[in-house]
């Protein structure tokens, strides 16, 4: 490798660091992220331009038109996208590195395989990479809807882990007795990608962005092993660090959600049983109506908007926004409490608010905002249930119990915007709604508002 | 066991760098407010598609009668670039809504 390739990958890998550093800072994401792409930028153009190889233009013109057609679906899809479906899009992203990494090693299996390092390398790159594009796959097909079974066979995880112990048992052999026949690789290729359709297909709705980020985390770990391979420093740092990180941020999650990351793959939450405590009297619920819920607010000191996934459903992002400014106007102090995993994905629900130009310091985390509900007239939840629910505290028997929620209980007033009465994402029932100081204001969540909104505005 | 010895001792700068970068992985997260999760995972996806570059030497490396090589290295191309551009393009949107009023 020449020394000037070496250097631009050099100056490429702390370009990644950098980059990643700063995107962990509101203030300086923009330019974090500007900063990695410039480094990929180098890093792609200097593999082109710098080797000593004898290349045919026709392969130089390929590479471009590759280059070219790739950018411009990415392009296209990255514009196009609504924020409401940002997982998916980041899932279906993921699953493309993965299948990208497959092929490479499917190419380097077929020419010659010299040492025990080389055959390890690519038999687990091509593992997988395989596991991540058929795993993302199906958590891009569970996010938007159309792949909606929980499947529930008896013994599925045993049968799972099974099967993911054959494939490593498979690598293993193929890798210590140098088989070099093509039928075993697509053998490989094609378990690993079987295994990543079983593993990801049990997983429950709520647990899904915990999988699209280890899946993420995954596809790190393909390019560091493709890096390995090619002994290319940019892609093996690049790789190790989506990867290290991607498992830093998985386990942030899991802990928004009271949940292991054992239990998330290994456990079958989904909760398609009717729950223990469903049963159970809750009381009756008190109804109301946008004037009374307008009254209530505009004589509030200080009131506290919980925002759920599904404001996000009824796109009411930019009704709760005029909403919020209505009321500061009117003296109210009025802030938003984001629980971690609001939305489909951690931080989701504040990239929907900054969407609608709510400004990001009234967004309040849960941790700082949960001692402020005693001292709030009003708390007003929209969309959100399970992250407001109190048996997360006084029910061991929920399956959400442990969970940290916002103590939405703790606040004077509790007004509960939702379309019905049925059971949120986890499907468990919420004595919150049967409280003593919440009233129901039932209906879609951007009719509600903007009803709210006109109610106000005659005040 | 000797082996073993053998493989450490032939990879080992390698392996210096691997750990080295998984602490930098790690502690370059550690910390980060909620509010920018979706942002980073997103960032950090595209940053996965330097797998991209192994694509490239795939087809820079092929013979250029071998059709095999070169088709899968043109897809693997394609897919890489399209979690590269598609990564950050999609990060530079969301973050471009972050901002504070005055």
């Amino acid at each position: 490798m020449s020394i000037s390739l070496s250097i631009i990958y050099l100056i490429a890998t702390i370009a990644f660091i950098l980059g990643l550093k700063k995107l962990g800072h509101p203030a300086t994401a923009k330019n974090g992220n500007l900063i990695a792409a410039s480094g990929m930028a180098l890093a792609i153009a200097a593999t082109i331009f710098i080797h000593d190889l004898q290349i045919p233009t026709f392969i130089y013109i390929l590479i471009g038109s590759a280059l070219l057609l790739g950018s411009a679906i990415g392009g296209w899809m990255a514009v196009k996208v609504k924020m409401t479906k940002m997982p998916e899009l980041v899932s279906l992203f993921n699953g493309f590195g993965g299948a990208s990494a497959a092929l490479i090693g499917l190419v380097e299996f077929s020419k010659n395989v010299d040492d025990k390092m080389q055959a390890t390398t690519i038999v687990s790159g091509i593992i997988i990479g395989a596991i991540t594009f058929s795993g993302s796959m199906i958590a891009w097909g569970k996010l938007n809807g159309s792949i909606k079974s929980v499947v529930s066979i008896p013994k599925y995880n045993t049968i799972n882990n099974l099967f993911f112990l054959a494939i490593i048992a498979f690598a293993v052999f193929t890798v210590s007795t140098g088989a070099s026949d093509q039928a075993i690789i697509f053998g490989l290729l094609g378990a690993g990608l079987v295994y990543g359709i079983l593993f990801v297909l049990p997983i429950g709705g709520a647990d899904m962005p915990v999988v699209i980020s280890l899946l993420n985390s995954l596809t790190g770990i393909a390019a560091a092993i493709t890096g390995i391979l090619y002994s290319n420093m940019v892609m093996l740092v690049g790789g190790i660090l989506v990867g290290s990180a991607g498992i830093i941020l998985t386990i942030a999650m899991c802990k928004g959600m009271n949940r292991t990351l054992g239990a998330v793959i290994f456990g079958t939450f989904g909760g398609t049983d009717s729950v223990a405590g469903a049963d159970k009297r809750l009381g009756s619920i008190k109804k109301t109506n946008p004037s009374d819920a307008a009254i209530m607010m505009n004589y509030a000191n200080s009131v506290i908007i919980v925002p759920g996934y599904g404001l996000a459903v009824a796109q009411a992002q930019h009704v709760i926004h005029e909403l919020e400014e209505l009321l500061t106007e009117k003296g109210v102090d009025v802030k938003y409490a984001i629980h971690p995993v609001a939305g489909r994905m951690p931080g989701h629900m504040n990239v929907l608010l900054a969407e609608s130009n709510v400004d990001y310091s009234l967004l309040v985390e849960m941790e700082d905002i949960n001692s402020h509900f005693k001292n709030t007239d009003v708390v007003l939840v929209v969309g959100a249930n399970d992250v407001v629910n109190p048996a997360a505290h006084n029910d061991p028997s929920s399956p959400i119990y442990g969970m940290p929620i916002l103590d939405a209980e703790n606040a004077k007033h509790i007004i509960v915007n939702k379309r019905t009465m049925n059971a949120g994402y986890a499907g468990i029932e919420n004595e919150l709604f049967y409280n003593s100081k919440t009233v129901m204001l039932f209906g879609d969540a951007k009719d509600a508002l903007t009803d709210l909104v006109s109610e106000l505005k005659n005040m | 066991m000797n082996g073993l010895i053998q493989f450490i001792s032939d990879n080992l700068q390698i392996i210096y760098i691997l750990i080295l970068a998984i602490f930098v992985g790690v502690e370059v997260i550690k910390n980060i407010p909620a509010v920018l999760h979706t942002p980073l995972m997103s960032g950090a996806n595209a940053l996965s598609g330097v797998v991209v570059i192994g694509a490239i030497l795939v087809m820079l490396q092929s013979d250029p009668d071998d059709y095999f090589s070169l088709a899968l290295g043109f897809i693997g191309v394609v897919l890489g670039i399209i979690n590269v551009v598609g990564g950050f393009a999609v990060t530079g949107r969301m973050l471009q809504m972050f901002k504070k009023k005055n």
